[in-house]
């Protein structure tokens, strides 16, 4: 099985996010950076594959700039075996559909069996770009799954999916673009040998020009989709406890949902 | 001069950091509630399965040739997590696995450090004698050859994980006439070898889940092949895995340094006196800026000094000097962390309660603060300064 991984960079769980002063982005100073964890779930499923089917290689791919090549060198530490980074000015500010269309055009150069996404990244959270991808390529895929059985005698796989209040459990035949939920598996850590392996391991660079993209045609100023404005949530003012025996609690609270919050 | 760490020191980095999140940081308050050696030993195992152990040993040996700097790099982020661990994991590679190292022959590392740097065998150091701490050169263990062997009889005390440990580094004496000076011998012992036996030692103070041991010698019979470097070297072999393993608690002391950091800061913005978080006084501010400039000055010899033994410069002085000045520091930041915390510093259920236990110990074992500065002073005084 050829299977990829389409990863994205993200500002790790814990950082602090402000906007930017242009309000059009956020502040990306002083941030560190890790791989989506929906994508840590689909190079964990590949690696999985590949290890059951005993065969195949894994090729992690993703747009940015330089520092995205730190996250293709933790997918490598941790199993994967080649990485791609597309990397090139023009794409700075491009739209989530312009980003599909890069990754079509990359993923169209290698016959993938299997292509995995992310459900979503968690720093933009538009879960949009594996779908996307699907249509653009014709694929058959199935979003958010959290199981999933490869049959390669006959080259099909069926997948599950939690949908409200029930799973549903689909097949398709391969090649097909899965977008992975977390329960579908347990990502494994990078280890030692792992990570000293990792820098041996092939990481191409593509430019625009690699996947015959004329440059004119990304960016910000090609965006079909712009950021207007960047703010932050409100701040969550402290709660009032109503303080007195329960019944005269209660009138006050009706009160106050009556007066203040004008809810009742 | 490039104070960066490498493209795999911080992948490393990043690696522990989120197996101390997820496996050991959710374990710590149990294992140090229940004096919980097996969870312990359950990380152990999983540890070993990511390569952990192999970080400053050369790959001839099962390990991943990362140095002293990997391996500060390891401790530090464990010690975030939990001192019982850290401090089990540090016995093992720093001090077990650092004597073969350093003392082995390539039959002795091939048979005894590769089964340590893989994890498939736990070790320990035995040096500490009831009579002989500090003054660890009057140390009384008897170590007689006879035949092919020799004979060891005494009394180990307080070895970290003296009674869990495959393998131990015991240090003897095999010429009463020569002590340190030649007449202390380092045995590399198999625990299941008849006449050792261990009994752990209770109610410490802190580092409850990590197992401390009483260990017995009678009679017990250790190969001439498991002498370590020559008869009478065992002196120099222990010390100089001290100098190591000084260094190494001293990245300890950092971890647990930023752990109270970030707790401090996350409880005095949310902790509300007066009408207003705490971290908006002046007196909370002072004490976090004083922990911030102490762990500043940990990280910066630390580090550097790592970057000292990797270039193949021996530290003893600059290993005395971390370990005394960081174990110093980490009791004055947590100190400092628990007063932040008021009243909930001075609960178990606490963590910063746990950090306050943990920490007191890094100014006794491995030397005394007393024993570092004699290092420091013989050393300045031979040498004068830099």
């Amino acid at each position: 099985m050829n299977i990829a991984v389409c990863i994205k960079q993200v500002p790790s769980t814990e950082s602090k996010i402000r906007p930017a002063s242009d309000g059009k982005d956020i502040d990306r100073s002083g941030l560190s950076y890790v791989v989506n964890p929906y994508d840590e779930f689909g190079v964990e499923e590949a690696l999985k594959i590949k290890e059951q089917l005993g065969e195949g290689t894994v090729t992690a791919i993703s747009i940015g700039p330089e520092k995205v090549s730190d996250a293709l060198r933790t997918c490598l530490a941790v199993g994967v075996d080649q990485a791609i980074h597309i990397q090139d000015d023009a794409i700075h500010g491009s739209d989530g559909f312009t980003i599909a269309r890069i990754l079509s055009a990359a993923l169209q150069k290698e016959n993938y069996d299997i292509i995995f996404f992310g459900r979503q990244a968690i720093d933009d959270d538009s879960g949009a770009i594996g779908v996307f991808v699907a249509e653009l390529m014709g694929l058959p895929h199935a979003a958010g799954i959290n199981k999933l059985e490869i049959h390669p005698e006959d080259r099909r796989a069926v997948a599950h999916r939690q949908i409200e209040g029930a799973t549903e459990i689909v097949e398709t035949p391969l090649p097909a673009l899965f977008t992975c939920q977390k329960e579908l598996n347990e990502p494994r850590y990078a280890s030692l040998p792992g990570i000293m392996k990792a820098k041996q391991k092939p990481l191409t660079v593509w430019g625009l020009s690699d996947l015959g993209i004329d440059p004119a045609t990304v960016g910000a100023t090609q965006a079909r989709i712009t950021v207007d404005q960047i703010t932050s949530p409100p701040v969550r003012t402290t709660g009032k406890i109503i303080e007195g025996n329960a019944s005269e609690a209660v009138s006050e609270l009706v009160s106050l949902l009556r007066e203040e919050v004008k809810i009742v | 001069m490039d104070f960066n760490f490498t493209e795999e020191q911080t992948m490393i980095r990043d690696m522990v950091r989120k197996f101390v999140d997820n496996e050991i940081k959710p374990a710590a308050q149990q294992i140090d509630k229940e004096h919980n050696v097996d969870l312990v030993k359950s990380i152990f195992k999983k540890g070993a399965a990511l390569g952990l152990y192999g970080i400053p040993f050369p790959e001839a040996y099962g390990g991943s040739g990362m140095g002293e700097t990997g391996y500060c790099i390891l401790i530090e982020e464990l010690s975030r997590g939990c001192a019982s661990t850290s401090v089990t994991i540090g016995a093992h590679i720093g001090l077990a696995g650092m004597s073969i190292m350093i003392g082995g022959n390539d039959a002795q590392k091939k048979k005894y450090l590769a089964p340590l740097a893989s994890g498939e065998k736990l070790g320990a150091y035995a040096l500490t004698e009831p009579g002989a701490g500090s003054d660890a050169a009057n140390l009384q263990l008897s170590a007689k050859e006879d035949g092919e062997d020799y004979v060891l009889n005494g009394t180990k005390l307080w070895i970290t994980n003296g009674d869990i440990a495959d393998i131990v580094v015991v240090y003897g004496l095999s010429n009463p006439e020569l002590k340190a000076r030649g007449g202390i011998t380092a045995f590399i012992v198999e625990t299941s070898t008849p006449g050792f036996s261990a009994n752990r030692i209770e109610d410490k103070m802190g580092l409850r889940g990590s197992a401390t041991a009483e260990l017995v010698f009678e009679e017990v019979r250790v190969p001439k092949e498991n002498v370590l470097g020559q008869v009478g070297m065992g002196f120099a072999i222990a010390m100089e895995t001290l100098d190591e393993s000084r260094l190494s608690l001293a990245a300890a002391c950092i971890g647990a340094a930023k752990e109270l950091i970030a707790m401090s800061i996350d409880f005095s913005k949310k902790r509300v006196a007066f009408q207003q978080p705490i971290a908006q006084f002046q007196a909370i501010q002072f004490m976090l800026a004083d922990m911030t400039a102490e762990v500043y000055q940990m990280e910066s010899i630390v580090y550097r000094t790592a970057w000292l033994y990797d270039q193949g410069k021996k530290i003893p002085r600059e290993g005395a000097i971390c370990k005394l000045f960081c174990s110093e520091a980490l009791d004055r930041i947590v100190d400092k962390a628990v007063q932040i915390h008021g009243g909930n510093g001075f609960m178990g259920e606490h963590p910063v309660e746990r950090f306050y236990r943990d920490s007191r110990v890094n100014r006794i074992f491995e030397g005394t603060s007393e024993i570092q500065r004699m290092v420091i002073a013989e050393d300045v005084l031979k040498k004068g300064a830099y």
